[in-house]
């Protein structure tokens, strides 16, 4: 029999914490690009260290892809009860392959009536050759099934595994080997997937996760100082810069709590350098006095924020996007500040290096706001490259007489470092006058606060426009921001109506002040958020004065299917 | 005296005629003086409070950030320019109170950093409640009954994490103070000095009288790099001893063990780019 689609086939891996599913889905999207197949994957996991069940969800495809989906070509049963939670997603059409005795009973007898699910169950643990190996077995199944050629599957493990010794990489070699036999001779007389053509220009494409191109963003945009405290799903980008710090000059400190990290970052930013949090929730929560000071001290600030469910811990390994309020409204005063919001790996990318340009320049916090789906998932890009001209910070030396807080047209005072300059560089969290000593003047009081928002109106200088896909003139409009961006695009290439348009914003603060017009004109207008309560559909209606009718929420903590959003949409008037 | 550290012109000083604080800054700039410092490569790093105000009556970089929180941003601006001379200087609420882990965690971090801590056993900003150094008894408008907590020994903790250098003094000896601040700038590594300061307006109790009634010299036979003898002094508490506790082993600096730093010292806005190496990270995951 056959599985998948002809132009897309969707593997589910099911195993418990511990088992390597993380490893094994980084390889098997490697061999699966290298074999000429658009992929993405996205794993979703417990918040525990060993037992429970994890899984990642792998897609290949004849055409770019990034959302997840209902639907399971094929599930891969790795550890006794995998199967109990996809219950639900599993269809007849599902072929089940799994550990013997893991597969569950329900599914091997049919309780007696005919047989209902193509169910193989093998000896994964023997044919691996040690139960540590039953990963690399099943990548090596995979990659057999999907034909992507012995010889990519052995340099991909070669290089994933270069760090350990030469009897785990052989032991490991064999075991993929074996996986690869299998799916090319006994597997391969039950069933055959589908295979989607294979594009063979995926060369010049990165293979990577949100976590990997917003860290990498960072470094081109000069970041050379990160604080944090561990917290999913934002520590990956601590690791990652730790991990390059050496050979790109980044100071990593694990702080002793959020709220030293935002004041370590802006002693850092006073100091010269490029700083950057990154934090979750509950984390950026202790750092709001910290986000206030930078609004008064003038500094600028680049604040990751990986969005996971609240209130308070919440879920931990999940995926949510319900912080946005908390970001726009978090400190208190009133000071400017810009929220970006990536959609994909390429905007997690040019975003977060824009960030810190855009911090510099108008000496304001600016938020990366992210989710656990798009940091943990990985797809393909294109368009990342270095940049050719390094950053340039935008300091000054001051002079004797210079003045942190000088009075300028739009707000911004030329920025002096400390040593840089003969002249004293001061700061302060009081109100202060041009000098930055303390005042209680009223009338300095006043011309203060006008400078700092005189730079919310220049941020309008420096906006980024929503991304707008459809009809010229949509009757109905569908808003989105963040991660949503490649469930909705799918799941309208997949609708074929012809009537609705798709506007995504990857800056959500501040909005253009003027409007925009394919907005302002739907008749029906259709919110998808994570969150509960549609918190950008709010903030668009507050600022243009408009409905929404019609919102597509999802808070479980999983990130919207592109079965699902299908069902919503076509339930359309 | 006057010293490159006064400011130009009219300085109108926050605060109350009699306060110990006047004493502590004049000893501040004639230990900056006296060290041959330029006031532009000196950073003066304070939290909230009537003593976090010192950096506004001295010529000289600061950064007045906020309450409790001097230590993580001083201890970042050294990293990130480890040829600046940064200097903490702020109360007892702000550095033991309200900044207390980051106090702990600085120990341990031991960036080559001065912290000056004026040490007036209240808050007097807020006026009159008891700080984390008010003695049992107390009484304050909101310890009505009296303090009951244990008073905190920032001394003993510094030595108990091996700070290179503790000390504490008082107000009322500038002579004293300003020698400690001179042993204190001149050591690598975290320097405590904890500077006994009466508030004459809010601590009736811990006054000029009662800080030289419960306050002695240490012995000249004290050997502050005898940890033992100097956890004994540190714990001493009627009368506690003032001068050097102590003089950690010598432990590299926060900074010198960055690894941007390991081939010398310079600020990191003079350090280059690796647009090339950028190249080769993203060429890696094709």
């Amino acid at each position: 029999m056959q599985i998948g689609t002809q132009s897309d086939l969707t593997l589910v891996i099911s195993g418990e914490a511990g088992q390597g599913l993380q490893t094994l889905e980084g390889l098997l999207v490697r061999v699966l690009k290298r074999a000429g197949y658009y992929v993405c994957a996205s794993s979703e996991v417990m918040s525990r260290i060993r037992g429970g069940n994890n899984s990642s969800m792998i897609r290949l495809a004849s055409h770019p892809v990034g959302a997840c989906v209902r639907r399971i070509d094929l599930f891969i049963a790795l550890c006794p009860g995998c199967m109990e939670r996809f219950h639900g997603r599993l269809t007849p059409q599902t072929v089940i392959l799994g550990e013997k005795g893991h597969v569950a009973k329900r599914y091997l007898t049919g309780a007696g009536k005919e047989r209902k699910f193509p169910v193989l169950a093998l000896e994964l643990s023997e044919m691996a050759g040690g139960e540590r190996y039953v990963n690399t077995l099943v990548l090596g199944l995979c990659a057999g099934l999907c034909e992507s050629g012995p010889e990519v599957l052995e340099d991909e493990l070669r290089r994933g595994l270069a760090r350990l010794d030469e009897a785990t990489i052989e032991a490991n070699l064999r075991a993929a080997v074996r996986g690869y036999a299998a799916a090319r001779e006994e597997i391969a007389s039950v069933f055959r997937p589908a295979l989607p053509a294979r594009e063979r220009a995926l060369d010049a494409c990165l293979a990577l996760r949100g976590v990997d191109a917003v860290s990498l963003g960072a470094l081109c945009g000069g970041c050379n100082f990160v604080a944090g405290y561990p917290m999913s799903p934002s520590t990956g980008v601590l690791t990652f810069l730790a991990r390059h710090a050496r050979d790109f000059g980044v100071i990593v400190e694990q702080a002793e709590d959020e709220i030293a990290a935002v004041n370590m970052a802006l002693g850092a930013w006073y100091a010269g350098a490029r700083a950057l949090v990154t934090t979750s929730g509950g984390g950026f929560a202790l750092m709001t006095e910290g986000l206030s000071l930078a609004g008064c001290i003038e500094s600028p600030l680049v604040v990751h924020l990986g969005q996971r469910p609240g209130p308070a811990t919440g879920l931990p390994t999940r995926t949510e996007q319900a912080d946005l309020t908390h970001a726009l409204y978090a400190g208190h005063g009133e000071f400017p500040r810009i929220v970006l919001a990536p959609g994909t790996l390429e905007q997690g990318f040019a975003l977060m290096r824009d960030a810190f340009d855009l911090a510099d320049r108008f000496q304001v916090p600016v938020f990366v706001l992210t989710d656990q789906f798009l940091l943990d998932s990985w797809g393909l890009a294109t368009g990342m490259a270095a940049p050719v001209h390094a950053p340039e910070p935008q300091i000054v030396a001051g002079g004797p007489s210079y003045r942190r807080y000088a009075f300028t047209e739009d707000g911004i005072s030329p920025r002096a470092i400390p040593g840089l300059g003969s002249g004293c560089v001061c700061v302060d969290s009081d109100e202060h006058d041009e000098y930055g000593r303390i005042t209680e003047d009223f009338t300095m009081r006043e011309a203060m606060v006008r400078k700092r928002l005189r730079k919310g109106q220049a941020l309008q200088g420096a906006l980024r426009g929503p991304t707008y896909v459809g009809p010229p003139a949509p009757r109905c409009l569908a808003v989105g921001w963040g991660s949503t961006w490649a469930v909705m695009n799918e799941a309208l290439a997949l609708l074929e109506r012809d009537d609705i348009g798709w506007l995504h914003f990857s800056q959500v603060w501040p909005l253009p002040l003027e409007g925009i017009p394919v907005l302002m004109r739907a008749v029906h207008r259709i919110a998808i958020e994570g969150n509960a309560t549609g918190q950008f559909a709010g903030l668009l209606s507050q600022q243009y004065r408009l409905d929404f009718h019609t919102q597509i929420l999802k808070f479980n903590g999983r990130p919207f299917e592109v079965e699902e959003v299908c069902e919503r949409l076509a339930d359309l008037p | 005296m006057s010293t490159r550290f006064d400011l130009e012109g009219p300085c109108d000083i926050a605060w109350c005629p009699g306060c110990g604080n006047h004493a502590i800054l004049a000893s501040l700039k004639a230990a900056l003086e006296g060290l041959d410092l330029d006031p532009s490569q000196v950073v003066l790093v304070s939290g909230i409070g009537q003593a976090a105000k010192t950096p506004q009556y001295v010529r000289a970089n600061y950064f007045n950030g906020l309450h409790g929180r001097a230590l993580p941003v001083a201890t970042a601006i050294k990293a990130c320019n480890p040829e600046l001379t940064v200097i903490v200087i702020s109360g007892d609420g702000c550095i033991y109170g309200e900044g207390g882990n980051h106090f702990i965690h600085a120990m341990r971090r031991n960036p080559d950093i001065t912290v000056i801590v004026h040490d007036n056993m209240v808050y007097g900003l807020t006026k009159g409640q008891a700080s984390p150094m008010s003695r049992p008894g107390f009484r304050t408008p909101v310890q009505v009954q009296g303090v009951t907590q244990e008073p905190f020994n920032p001394v003993a903790v510094a030595v108990a994490l091996k700070a290179p250098f503790v000390a504490r003094s008082f107000s009322g000896d500038g002579q004293h103070v300003q020698q400690m601040l001179e042993g204190a700038l001149t050591t690598k590594g975290l320097a405590l000095v904890d500077i006994f300061q009466p508030c004459v307006s809010f601590n009736r109790l811990n006054t000029y009288q009662w800080f030289r009634e419960h306050t002695v010299l240490l012995d000249a036979g004290h050997d502050p790099s005898d940890p033992q003898q100097a956890l004994t002094e540190a714990l001493a508490s009627d009368p506690f001893p003032l001068g050097v506790i102590s003089r950690g082993p010598a432990r590299p600096a926060f900074e010198e063990q960055l690894d941007v730093h390991h081939k010398g010292f310079s600020p990191l806005y003079h350090h280059r780019f690796a647009a090339d190496r950028l190249e080769g990270l993203l060429m890696e995951m094709r």
